[in-house]
């Protein structure tokens, strides 16, 4: 079996050294497609941290039982089932968070950070590990969304998490809410994330 | 234990099972959730009853007319609102499909004389910081108290008295057509009703 983990390095490696968007560039559509504000970017990695913690729990669970040729399709309805079962619970019981992050919620079968951790990580270690893996990767994704969101929103309207920073009819630059400004400001993030972190990584 | 050899059988039994418990799993949910899904929906139509029309003392979810309209997918919907017996407003929901996004959905709420009263979005799936300022009160409040026989309903480009939101004619646009849509829809029942 795998050796002993050190699990506060386990948890570290998601944020920092192998932070899933600007390390991995991993799950690039729903980075690129939802975080046009602070919140809409959480929220989206709130979402996404719920499917990835309870995907590694259950793929961690049942590794064994999954012979390796079925294992993508098999990770993917696992996947795919709580993602469904998110969605309805969230319509059924919080409407409030559902209208703001409903349209986000079915993207996250298509994020490749979950069927990227449950094929490379939980398929291969022990639940506890695995939960503590995806808390990691979640909170790197959250981190990423939301400084990315902010940046936009920033940028693109002037304010965070809806807050104003700047006067109603201040000319802002509505090119970073659009698609083209998703791609500018995610290359200019990558690149003060990676220099950062690149004196403590070495 | 393990792991399971890439037998045929086992391949096959293993999806099986997953396949099965999950869509087991999805059925539950989705009985449980099924009537709170329904009512958070009526809630939010109530809701957005009780802010575009007058004060009110019956219950106009109770009998809403819907009306076929070619111009709409799903039908028109039109709320009547009484107060002591007397009718005191109607709301009728217009939607339009030419948002930058598609679908654009609002509830508006006319006066017997044909002002409108209030607006408010129930869907929509605009830019955000662009289009999805159609819901702040700066964009709803040109609205207010207008009535679309003498102000019309087209953005200032178009030539109409509409300031549309910067950097978002498209959402403006549906939004007019949508308010345009449950205003003709209001001139035709506002007698029979």
């Amino acid at each position: 079996m795998v050796s002993k983990i050190n699990q506060k390095e386990n948890f570290i490696k998601g944020i920092v050294k192998e932070n899933p968007t600007f390390v991995l560039l991993l799950g690039m559509c729903p980075t690129l497609g939802v975080t046009t504000s602070a919140f809409n970017g959480f929220g989206m990695g709130v979402a996404t941290l719920f499917v990835l913690v309870m995907s590694n729990i259950v793929v961690s669970l049942v590794k064994n039982q999954i012979p390796s040729k079925v294992r993508i399709p098999a990770f993917i309805i696992i996947i795919a089932t709580f993602v469904t079962v998110v969605e309805m619970v969230l319509e059924a019981f919080v409407p409030f968070l559902y209208e703001q992050l409903g349209i986000f919620i079915p993207l996250i079968v298509v994020n490749c950070i979950i069927l990227g951790r449950a094929e490379a990580f939980a398929s291969k270690n022990d639940v506890f590990s695995s939960i503590i893996d995806a808390f990691g990767m979640g909170l790197g994704f959250v981190i990423a969304l939301t400084i990315l969101g902010a940046t936009r929103e920033l940028l693109g309207n002037g304010s965070v998490f809806d807050f104003k920073l700047t006067s109603e009819n201040a000319n802002t630059f509505i090119i970073f809410i659009l698609p083209p400004g998703a791609f500018i400001a995610l290359a200019y993030l990558t690149v003060i994330f990676n220099k950062l972190t690149s004196k403590i990584t070495g | 234990m393990g792991k399971k050899k890439d037998t045929f059988f086992n391949m096959v039994i293993s999806l099986l099972v997953i396949t099965v418990v999950s869509g087991f799993l999805l059925g539950y949910v989705n009985d449980l959730t099924m009537a709170p899904k329904a009512k958070a929906r009526l809630q939010k139509k109530v809701n957005a009853l009780k802010i575009v029309l007058p004060k009110f003392d019956n219950n106009p979810v109770e009998n809403v007319k819907r009306v076929k309209s070619e111009k709409v997918k799903d039908s028109i919907e039109i709320y009547t609102a009484y107060a002591n017996k007397n009718k005191v407003g109607i709301a009728v929901t217009g939607s339009s499909e030419k948002g930058f996004n598609g679908l654009v959905k609002l509830m508006i709420g006319f006066k017997p004389n044909g002002d409108i009263q209030d607006i408010q979005i129930l869907d929509q799936k605009e830019t955000p910081g662009l289009g999805t300022k159609m819901t702040k009160e700066k964009f709803l409040k040109q609205f207010r108290g207008k009535n679309p026989s003498t102000y019309k309903l087209k953005v200032k480009k178009d030539g109409g008295d509409i300031d549309a939101l910067t950097g978002a004619t498209i959402s403006s646009r549906a939004f007019a057509e949508s308010v345009q849509i449950a205003y003709d829809e209001f001139v035709k029942t506002i007698d029979s009703i």
